[in-house]
């Protein structure tokens, strides 16, 4: 993060952060959210001034995960106030919350180490919301003298929030989950997806290089693009496009809004690419590899109830005991039907 | 447009006759949950509760009891159901 001076105080000096997003600011949002260095982005714990900020500026309080800091800088550029970096080992709030880093007595050890007491002249920390499964306001007055305000969900809404005399507003407290949002959780899911599925691909290239009589490029490209298609087709649908149209599937269950989202991909596959299978293909061909797009996109939206902001353990415990067995399913039947159907046609010649 | 998961699953659960109304598990709550009636809280949407523990870590009364997690498919699968964590950021 980028220092810009530092602020006196009867302390000592605290450095002052910019408020402003440098490039290196946009690559590393963009980066993390694709999963690069994605556990190790992260600034020093500790005290931190915007602003000018002097002893009766408000003390926000933050996770130690980079991009948190830098949307809470950003949200409260041309504000004088205080921040206190929590260590939640580069994890964001939320989620540190729920692990519990992000707590208690994380908060009441990092009031003690750092200056704030002599700081500020007030005794008000200003919480994220979405810290509070693990700040329990109440035992944070008890270990330290400083009590705990909880802010909004938002960063961009502190602004509003502290000119209304450190009140919310009902909307300022609910989590939202908009499609902007949804798509850029979502860049992570194809990021790791991907990764897998093109090791995956290069297996299917492989195997399906041998003519019969030596390797050929063109014979693995014609044997392999219905399957590649079939998985690519899963991957990008239960990722990206799943996301996008969240709201909109049909059913309450991620693995059943992924069958349907997953069904219309494949139906469009099949009647698109029917010139890429050879005409004496069995009817079970394209359907093994419908019930391969279909298990895909449906495995792959299960997965991003973890994304999202309105999923319940006890919810994704009940969905995976039906869900599970039936993608099983589905891939075992994806599997035996084509073998089924030339063993049949052996057998019928 | 509102984004609802599944029916009465959540381990939610409130005791009316411990709640002193101080009106912490309406503040904290990010699904809108609850909501005061007279000098106590109230269960207004049960079903949107997502077991993430706000209201019972600042239920000073202790009147509110949930099992904690995260919903997520891949941390149950990776750990077992019973272990559930996640590596998110």
């Amino acid at each position: 993060v980028k220092v810009e001076g530092r602020v006196a105080t009867l302390a000592g000096n605290v450095s002052r952060v910019s408020t402003r997003w440098r490039l290196g600011d946009w690559l590393g949002r963009v980066l993390a959210r694709l999963g690069f260095r994605r556990m190790s982005y992260a600034i020093a714990p500790g005290l931190y001034a915007v602003g000018q900020p002097g002893p009766d500026s408000p003390v926000l309080v933050s996770a130690n995960y980079k991009l948190s800091f830098d949307v809470l800088r950003r949200a409260i550029a041309g504000l004088d106030a205080w921040i206190l970096v929590l260590d939640s080992n580069g994890v964001n709030v939320w989620c540190a919350a729920g692990k519990g880093t992000f707590g208690t007595a994380e908060l009441a050890r990092r009031v003690e180490s750092t200056p704030l007491a002599q700081v500020v002249r007030h005794r008000r920390l200003v919480v994220p919301q979405l810290g509070a499964p693990s700040v329990a306001a109440h035992e944070v007055e008890r270990l330290t003298d400083f009590g705990v305000v909880f802010g909004p969900v938002r960063a961009d809404d502190i602004p509003e929030f502290l000119a209304a005399g450190y009140k919310a507003t009902p909307g300022m407290r609910r989590v939202t989950f908009g499609i902007v949002d949804r798509l850029e959780v979502s860049g992570l899911e194809l990021a790791t997806a991907g990764r897998a599925t093109a090791l995956l691909s290069l297996l299917v290239l492989a195997t399906t290089a041998w003519n019969g009589t030596a390797l050929s490029w063109a014979s693995a490209w014609s044997a392999s693009v219905p399957v590649l298609l079939a998985l690519w087709g899963g991957v990008l649908a239960g990722t990206v496009l799943f996301a996008a149209m969240l709201p909109w599937l049909p059913g309450r269950m991620f693995a059943v809004k992924g069958a349907f989202l997953g069904s219309v991909v494949a139906a469009g596959a099949w009647i698109g690419g029917e010139g890429l299978l050879p005409e004496e293909a069995p009817v079970a061909l394209p359907l093994a590899l419908a019930l391969v797009t279909v298990a895909v996109t449906s495995y792959l939206g299960a997965n991003y109830t973890g994304s999202t902001t309105f999923t319940s353990l006890s919810g994704v415990k009940k969905e995976l005991r039906v869900a599970i067995p039936v993608m099983a399913v589905a891939l075992v039947a994806a599997t035996v039907l084509p073998v089924a159907a030339l063993v049949l046609t052996e057998l019928t010649r | 447009m509102s984004l609802s998961y599944l029916p009465n699953v959540t381990t939610l659960e409130f005791d009316g006759e411990a709640c002193t109304g101080c009106g912490m598990c309406v503040e904290v709550c990010p699904h809108a949950v609850f909501r005061l009636k007279g000098d106590r809280a109230m269960l207004q949407d049960r079903d949107a509760c997502i077991e993430c523990g706000a209201c019972q870590a600042n239920c000073e009364a202790g009147a509110l009891q949930v099992e904690l997690g995260v919903g997520c498919a891949r941390a149950i699968l990776a750990t077992g159901p019973d272990a559930p964590d996640c590596s998110c950021a």
